[in-house]
């Protein structure tokens, strides 16, 4: 009969910790990751969906620049590269 | 504040802004602000055919907020000063 409600309040005011070192990946960033990076290729993918059969069309068009600025407000994801023992 | 200072020491080079529609201007960048807003001189559209909007502007003032890239001359980045830069900035945050 008794009901018990537990609060858990965390409270933090510590950033995040940083699960990997963003200088070995790029040139510099800063908190908005903002970067910029060396050496890009940039992979643009879309999907195509045909009318009638329904089927994915995957495209992909890349192009490369030697250095590039990266806003921060458009970033995802950031992970590195996967490395081939 | 870090690339508040990069940019402004970029002032008169030759860069590339690729907005967030896609748009991208080719211009020497004239000044920037700290929220990254960027004054472009002597600006062209890099598709002019598919873009004819800004056929007859050659200086503008871009938003900061709209910029997806900015595409740098090869030779304006100073690896070692961006590194050095980039850590006391994260000790600093």
């Amino acid at each position: 009969m008794q009901s018990f409600v537990r609060e858990v309040v965390a409270t933090s005011h510590s950033t995040v910790k940083e699960p990997l070192d963003l200088i070995r990946l790029c040139h510099a960033y800063d908190q908005h990751l903002n970067m910029i990076l060396g050496d890009v290729e940039e992979v643009v993918t879309t999907i195509e969906i045909d009318d009638e059969t329904y089927e994915e069309i995957v495209r992909t068009t890349k192009r490369t620049v030697p250095f590039l600025f990266v806003r921060g407000d458009g970033v995802i994801l950031v992970s590195p590269p996967l490395r081939t023992a | 504040m870090l690339f508040f200072s990069y940019f402004k020491d970029l002032v008169g080079r030759e860069v590339t802004v690729e907005l967030k529609n896609d748009l991208a201007i080719r211009g020497t960048l004239h000044s920037v602000d700290q929220y990254l807003n960027i004054k472009l001189e002597n600006t062209r559209v890099v598709d002019q055919d598919k873009y004819p909007h800004m056929l007859s502007v050659r200086n503008c003032f871009i938003r900061g907020s709209v910029v997806r890239y900015v595409q740098l001359p090869p030779d304006g980045v100073d690896a070692e000063l961006l590194h050095d830069a980039t850590r006391r900035e994260a000790r600093g945050g």
